[in-house]
């Protein structure tokens, strides 16, 4: 998995609550058997009409915010489906960060699998960072992931929480299954015992 | 004396592999349900690495999204990336030596429908799949939850996950519910109230003399949900209803194994005192037949109500409701029952199980589709059809113009071609009526069996207590 240290990026404003992930791949791009190429239809239904021809209105279209890396949005970002293709359109656009006042938990956790960084924050720091978002070019944001700040164009910082866990394996690119598989022998011990007590399983 | 603890608790504390010093565990999953979509990526990994399998035995593999209802389909899946997706499963079962109903099986059907009626999923268990309606399970009194591909991988390839523990949050639903409502109307009434974000970060039980009352469709209709109020998993005490319906199932445990499963499965109750981090409370009587409105599962109102203006909201909500109305192409103020509606589609993992069929046939019985309507019925596995042909109902819906069609996820994602023209406007049984989900710019209202047949019949959203 790609490492996530620091980030300096322009946001990208997406003061919509609910985006669903059907808004951010729609299901005919689920029939994919790869992980890439998803970046293109990111949005598509917004970004895109029914010619295939891009909506000049919609952020990402903009040419301030074409190449953004980060994404300011509402509340419950990504619910919906567990589509990892939500995560993967995301990346495959250049995105790494997404941050909101709240995430759905299955895509929030499919973030971290995909060197993404999901950052919840208090509604009044989203609503700042919003307003420092719409300044198109000028809407530089760093976030640091080791000391957990975000950085605004002005130079003022706020913090963010994290997962200890996450974080270490963010900052280090760690692969989740290698770490398990270290785990192995606990995995059997459990398995010989649950054998013995719902052998029925 | 130890702590008194939710049903939740106990599932979690027999499934815990190890645990690390910052809570995080390693979460033992006893089945493991595959589907063409979320899975190609996650068995390509395995092979890239060398891995295999860990559990086989454990896991299920079933096609649904992808697959054509319509008749002829043993001719082959015409959209190639579908078909594609399809094969790949194919293939991954097969040389994994997974579990498997392929196609032309006629257990084949919806993972979530399939899983419970083979007898795959018990009380206790750990459940997941690569999909976000495993919540269903939950009916049983499993664990049951919707997983990424990335956990898909390490699921097969360790049978575990990587997990913290939610919170717990308590949906009772007290007395009982009147003529005309059922479990949709709950668990559509549940997340009317607590809103699609409700309950992120917990692991809900529903429970309450309505709930105790459902039948198991009725149970796994409301577990369902779960995931479009915010949770990961809702849950349903095992009792004597969840027992009748697995014993004898193919995958159910049998003989002395079925005493000992049954003994420990009876444990599986929140004890008194067990403590919740979240409470919410609904009168069975006061919950109507209701529909969605707009374009988030919590759009919900009474079928006697009017459409909302985006000035009765507050925050981003009004903004919200702002686009939706304009994108289902409603005015505030307009009886919901005077909405025309284009088509009607029932099935899905919410709604596709015998049950549901026997719901809308009763009301569809004798009479016609309105003119202009288009119907359609996708039974939720091979087996529900099969039933339902012998009880008469295909019968009942192809007399009243709906198309009978073969088992699928059909068009409550539309990822194959059942799907809405933009503008269309569907009374659908299905659990998302997001923006373009049932096809590029179509309006779904979600609603019951009972309902949706209501509206196929007068051509416009309907009380179905009217036709009763």
């Amino acid at each position: 998995m790609d490492k996530f240290t620091t980030l300096t990026g322009i946001a990208a404003p997406l003061p919509l609550i609910n985006i669903d992930t059907d808004m951010i791949i729609p299901k005919q791009f689920l029939k994919t058997i790869k992980r890439s190429g998803l970046g293109v239809n990111l949005f598509d239904e917004m970004r895109y009409d029914s010619e295939g021809n891009e909506n000049p209105d919609f952020v990402l279209n903009k040419p301030a915010y074409r190449e953004s890396q980060i994404l300011v949005a509402g509340d419950n970002f990504g619910c919906g489906s567990s589509r990892e293709h939500a995560p993967w359109a995301i990346k495959d656009f250049g995105i790494r960060c997404v941050i909101a006042p709240s995430f759905a938990d299955i895509f929030y956790n499919n973030c971290f699998k995909n060197g993404i960084l999901p950052i919840a924050l208090p509604q009044e720091d989203v609503d700042k960072l919003m307003d420092d978002a719409e300044r198109g070019a000028n809407a530089v944001v760093t976030i640091d992931l080791e000391n957990q700040t975000i950085t605004g164009p002005d130079g003022g910082k706020i913090s963010f929480e994290i997962d200890t866990f996450k974080k270490h394996c963010l900052l280090n690119g760690l692969d989740d299954i290698s770490l398990t598989l270290e785990k192995s022998a606990a995995i059997d011990t459990f398995e010989t015992q649950a054998a013995q007590s719902r052998p029925w399983v | 004396m130890t702590a008194a603890k939710t049903l939740y608790d106990k599932i979690w504390d027999a499934h815990v592999a190890d645990e690390a010093e910052d809570g995080t565990c390693l979460l033992y999953i006893d089945r493991h349900l595959v589907h063409e979509v979320t899975s190609p990526q996650a068995f390509e990994g395995l092979r890239m690495a060398g891995r295999k399998v860990r559990a086989p035995e454990k896991t299920i593999a079933v096609p649904d999204h992808n697959v054509p209802t319509t008749p002829d389909r043993e001719q082959g899946i015409k959209n190639e990336e579908s078909r594609i997706q399809v094969e790949a499963l194919d293939k991954n079962a097969r040389e994994f030596g997974v579990n498997y109903y392929p196609v032309d099986d006629i257990r084949q059907g919806i993972v979530h429908i399939v899983g419970p009626e083979q007898g795959w999923t018990l009380p206790g268990m750990t459940v997941v799949c690569g999909d976000s309606h495993t919540a269903t399970h939950g009916a049983f009194g499993a664990l049951a939850h919707g997983i990424g591909t990335s956990e898909v991988e390490h699921v097969l390839a360790t049978q575990t996950l990587i997990q913290k523990k939610s919170k717990n949050m308590k949906v009772e639903i007290t007395g009982k519910l009147r003529p005309g409502v059922t479990a949709k109307d709950i668990t559509l009434a549940v997340i009317g109230k607590t809103g699609t974000a409700g309950g992120t970060g917990h692991v809900i039980e529903y429970c309450g003399e309505a709930i105790r009352s459902l039948s198991m469709e009725g149970r796994m209709t409301v577990c369902n949900m779960a995931i479009e109020g915010g949770a990961r998993a809702g849950l349903i005490a095992p009792d004597e209803t969840t027992f009748e319906y697995i014993k004898g199932r193919p995958h159910a445990p049998k003989g002395a194994q079925w005493e000992a499963a049954l003994t420990w499965w009876k444990t599986l109750y929140t004890d008194e005192g067990a403590h919740f981090d979240k409470v919410v409370t609904i009168k069975g009587e006061d919950i109507a037949p209701v529909v969605t409105w707009g374009t988030s599962p919590e759009d919900v109102l009474a079928i006697t109500d009017n459409v909302p203006s985006p000035e009765d909201f507050a925050g981003g909500k009004v903004d919200a409701a702002r686009r939706s109305l304009e994108y289902m192409g409603l005015k505030p103020g307009t009886p919901l029952s005077e909405v025309a509606i284009d088509a009607v589609f029932i099935g899905s993992c919410t709604n596709g199980r015998i049950e549901d069929l026997r719901a809308a046939a009763e009301i569809v019985k004798g009479k016609k589709i309105a003119t202009g309507v288009r119907g359609m019925v996708v039974p939720g596995s091979g087996l529900v059809r099969l039933q339902a042909e012998e009880e008469g109902l295909a019968e009942i819906f192809e007399a009243a113009g709906f198309e009978w069609r073969m088992a699928g996820c059909s068009m409550c994602l539309a990822m194959n071609p059942d799907q809405l023209a933009p503008e269309e406007r569907c009374a659908s049984t299905s659990n998302r009526n997001f923006e373009g989900r049932q096809g590029f710019k179509g309006r779904t209202h979600l609603m019951s069996p009972a309902m949706a047949a209501a509206a196929a019949i007068t051509g416009r959203l309907t009380d179905v207590r009217d036709l009763m």
